[in-house]
């Protein structure tokens, strides 16, 4: 018989929309991060270095990337015989069919494949944040406390904490209360959005509230579970942990990465993070190149200068353009004689010679003001941005733009293009 | 699948002064990433071979450790794959491998035991490009017994350590002399061969039952007018790297935009062992130029016409110039670095000064203790 202590379950179906034409046609944990990471490689590495070797991936938007780069888990060592990764789309039933309505809703529709592997406790996490965290210590806490339901929770400014679900917790770390996006918070322990059920409590839980519309975790299954007076406990988590949530939370945890010693580090032995990595070769650093405080993936070649950013593996950069504060990722081409502040630019991109991103002044964004928010030119993957445009703060571009599609050869702050047809 | 692969790694490679001190030159860094037998291998690949043997006899274990699966290499796991034969002591054998021959006669069960028709050897100390399958209709075509793969010698390298090899119009070896003292001859055996698989069982026994035991001079060169030994031409890039200074220059080659256009972006690719190592960092203070800068890096000061392997460490204040720095090597603060090989694992004591000259590349080797947070 088949049995593993604890499984993981991780969520990674999100759109993550508040990253605009970054997922546009990616789902949010298969964004690139770091030079040369996806953001899921983080939970997955984290799972392997716990000793958690069963994982479930629960896919629904834009799965093809995340599809392809999880594979059978080779990079992860999570090719198991027994267990290993695998990925759970939604699927049709005989009775009914239905996509995954909601974080609980989709854990439910995958009863049987948790089943099979005849659990105790089920590890639920989120394909969506940045931290190294052995969860195998908070499964010694949640049983040390007898617990039935581990919430992972971490201490924030308390000014800021109004923007979070916030646990109230006794000396013993028992939860007493919930606050969900107070606005006087009476705590200042944020939930990390990671629990350790035991599997019968889950179970139940699940079963109990299978008729409920779009079940979330957050919303409906961890209520429940306090007002059947189940043990639940708040396990502090006191590392680093990033949400990469927007725009702007994402552009600061990659830049966070190029500081001199970084809070969240990347080359310690310890706690490794592994990723698919399809480049091998060298990066080239021509003869009047300038490089300095950044971090650059395999097979880039680097011929202008580039200043405090992030480039992923498999980028050029043209002689004689300026990088600075940007995050450039995988196979992008950039011409010569750029002047680049402040982008981000998706995968496969092509930008043209001469082009400048990021002029003038902040405006606020014409597309969507609650996405666009920062003073960042946004370039989704598989663009293209001819010779000699210039670009202003606050913009998004997505899709093969055209010379005709600048107004004047300029995109003013605030504005965006956004091409269809390629959906 | 017409083909089986068997890759020579077991050479002891002497003129690589200290650096094949602990391992084998199949197995030495090359060009950033990879490791020497990363292209015999990925060209086997490449060709379609499904099922490799890696013959190695000497400091096998850094080869060992890079072989570790198949799967880095896509060969087959199921259907063929990649063994790694070192020698053992059995009830009819207590040698080690005597010479290549020998090392092939030692695992003729290999060959018995394969299906496929032909097989390709090579060594497993050259940086080249090639598709087997052209060199194997070339064999086909010719009714060749034995199809020898030769190149130009590179400029600057010296043929008495080649096999040299003279040819008729028809590409038919005429003369084949293994290390010549002196030589007329700029053509060269790269070391790669074809043949039919039933031929070489038979002339690998027959060599054996003779007490031969090395395949170029006991089987190429005896047999060089009896059996039909034809000459292959490859002329794109090939680079034996088994001294210092080919070594040297070979890592430097890639330094050229065409040499890394052809290996690095070029179809096909070579492939490698997975290290999964962070990107390279450039902190305040770095100022590299015309440099190949390998994962895992970190960078705080001066680099300059360089190979950086993976995991190298510059503190600050550093020179580094033309030189060659292999993997997981730390350099403290005000290191002044010219001209020099700097071995694998070293740590450099800061404020240390190393210079080698342009024609006589210093090797250094510094184990040192490391401190590191």
């Amino acid at each position: 018989v088949i049995k593993k202590e604890m499984i993981a379950m991780l969520l990674a179906g999100g759109q993550g929309s508040r990253l605009g034409v970054l997922t546009k046609k990616v789902a949010k944990p298969a964004v690139a991060f770091g030079g040369k990471y996806r953001i899921i490689d983080f939970p997955l590495s984290n799972c392997i270095n716990s000793g958690v070797d069963t994982v479930g991936v629960l896919t629904q938007y834009q799965p093809l990337r995340l599809n392809t780069h999880i594979g059978i888990g080779i990079p992860w060592d999570l090719d198991k015989n027994v267990g290993g990764v695998t990925i759970l789309p939604p699927y049709e039933k005989s009775t009914s069919s239905e996509w995954y309505t909601g974080t609980a809703n989709a854990i439910y529709q995958n009863i049987e494949y948790m089943e099979s592997y005849n659990p105790e406790y089920v590890l639920i996490l989120s394909g969506d944040h940045i931290y190294k965290m052995d969860y195998e210590v908070m499964l010694d806490f949640h049983k040390a406390n007898n617990a039935d339901v581990t919430i992972a929770a971490m201490p924030v400014p308390i000014e800021e904490a109004s923007r979070f679900g916030i646990l109230i917790a006794d000396e013993n770390k028992q939860i007493t209360e919930f606050e969900e996006k107070p606005a006087n918070p009476r705590s200042n322990l944020a939930s990390m959005g990671i629990y350790i059920f035991s599997w019968k409590v889950l179970k139940e839980a699940l079963l109990e509230l299978s008729e409920q519309q779009n079940c979330d975790f957050g919303k409906h299954i961890i209520p429940y579970c306090f007002e059947q007076n189940k043990r639940l406990f708040a396990y502090e988590y006191n590392g680093y942990w990033k949400d990469v949530g927007t725009l702007g939370s994402y552009w600061e945890a990659n830049m966070e990465l190029i500081d001199i010693i970084p809070v969240f580090n990347l080359y310690e032995e310890f706690w490794r993070i592994y990723t698919k990595s399809d480049k091998l070769p060298p990066q080239y650093i021509a003869d009047n190149a300038k490089i300095e405080k950044c971090i650059i993936g395999e097979g880039s070649e680097i011929y202008g200068e580039v200043y405090n950013s992030v480039i992923g593996s498999g980028v050029i950069i043209g002689a004689g353009t300026v990088i600075r504060d940007s995050i450039v990722m995988k196979d992008v081409v950039i011409g010569e004689n750029c002047k680049i502040d402040k982008a981000l630019i998706a995968e496969n991109t092509k930008i043209g010679t001469g082009v400048e991103l990021g002029i003038g002044e902040y405006a606020e964004s014409k597309l969507d003001p609650k996405v666009y928010a920062f003073d960042l030119v946004t370039i989704g993957e598989n663009s293209e941005v001819p010779d000699n445009v210039k670009v202003g703060k606050n913009t998004a571009i997505s899709g093969v733009t055209l010379p005709e599609d600048y107004n004047n050869g300029v995109l003013e702050s605030g504005d965006y293009i956004i091409k269809a047809g390629d959906f | 699948v017409k083909a089986i692969g068997i890759v020579l790694a077991g050479g002891s490679g002497k003129r690589m002064q200290e650096l094949s001190n602990k391992r084998a030159v199949a197995a030495m860094p090359v060009a950033g990433s990879y490791r020497c037998i990363d292209f015999a291998l990925s060209n086997m690949s490449n060709s379609h071979i499904q099922k490799v043997a890696v013959l190695t006899q000497y400091n096998s274990k850094s080869l060992n450790e890079h072989l570790s699966s198949s799967k880095w290499w896509d060969f087959g796991r199921k259907q063929g794959g990649l063994f790694v034969f070192t020698p053992t002591m059995t009830v009819d054998n207590n040698f080690w491998y005597r010479g290549t021959a020998d090392a092939i006669y030692q695992n003729i069960d290999f060959l018995k035991k394969s299906h496929e028709p032909y097989v390709v050897i090579s060594g497993g100390d050259c940086v080249c490009k090639i598709d087997y399958n052209k060199v194997l209709q070339y064999h086909i075509d010719k009714r060749a017994d034995i199809t020898v793969v030769t190149a130009k010698l590179p400029e600057g390298d010296d043929p008495c350590r080649y096999g040299t090899v003279k040819f008729d119009e028809e590409g038919r070896i005429t003369d084949f002399e293994e290390k010549p003292i002196m030589t007329d001859s700029d053509i060269v055996s790269t070391g790669i061969y074809v043949i039919r698989r039933r031929q070489l069982i038979e002339l690998i026994e027959k060599s054996a039952q003779d007490g031969r035991y090395d395949f170029v001079s006991d089987v190429l060169i005896r047999y060089k007018n009896l059996k039909r030994i034809y000459a292959y031409q490859l002329d794109s890039y090939w680079k034996n790297i088994a001294t210092v200074e080919s070594y040297y220059n070979t890592n430097m080659d890639f330094l050229k935009k065409d040499v890394r256009d052809y290996f690095y972006r070029e179809y096909p690719e070579v492939y490698s062992k997975v290290d999964d190592l962070p990107p390279a960092k450039y902190n305040p203070g770095a100022e590299v130029k015309n440099s190949l800068i390998s994962s895992g890096s970190i960078i705080n000061s001066k680099v300059e016409n360089s190979v950086l392997f993976k995991k190298t460490y510059v503190g600050s204040n550093c020179v580094i110039k033309n030189s060659i720095i292999l993997n997981d090597v730390y350099i403290g603060d005000n290191v002044y670095i010219e001209n020099c090989i700097v071995e694998s694992r070293a740590t450099i004591r800061a404020n240390t000064t190393y210079i080698g000259a342009p024609d006589e590349i210093k090797i250094v080797v510094e184990k040192n203790d490391r401190y590191m947070m």
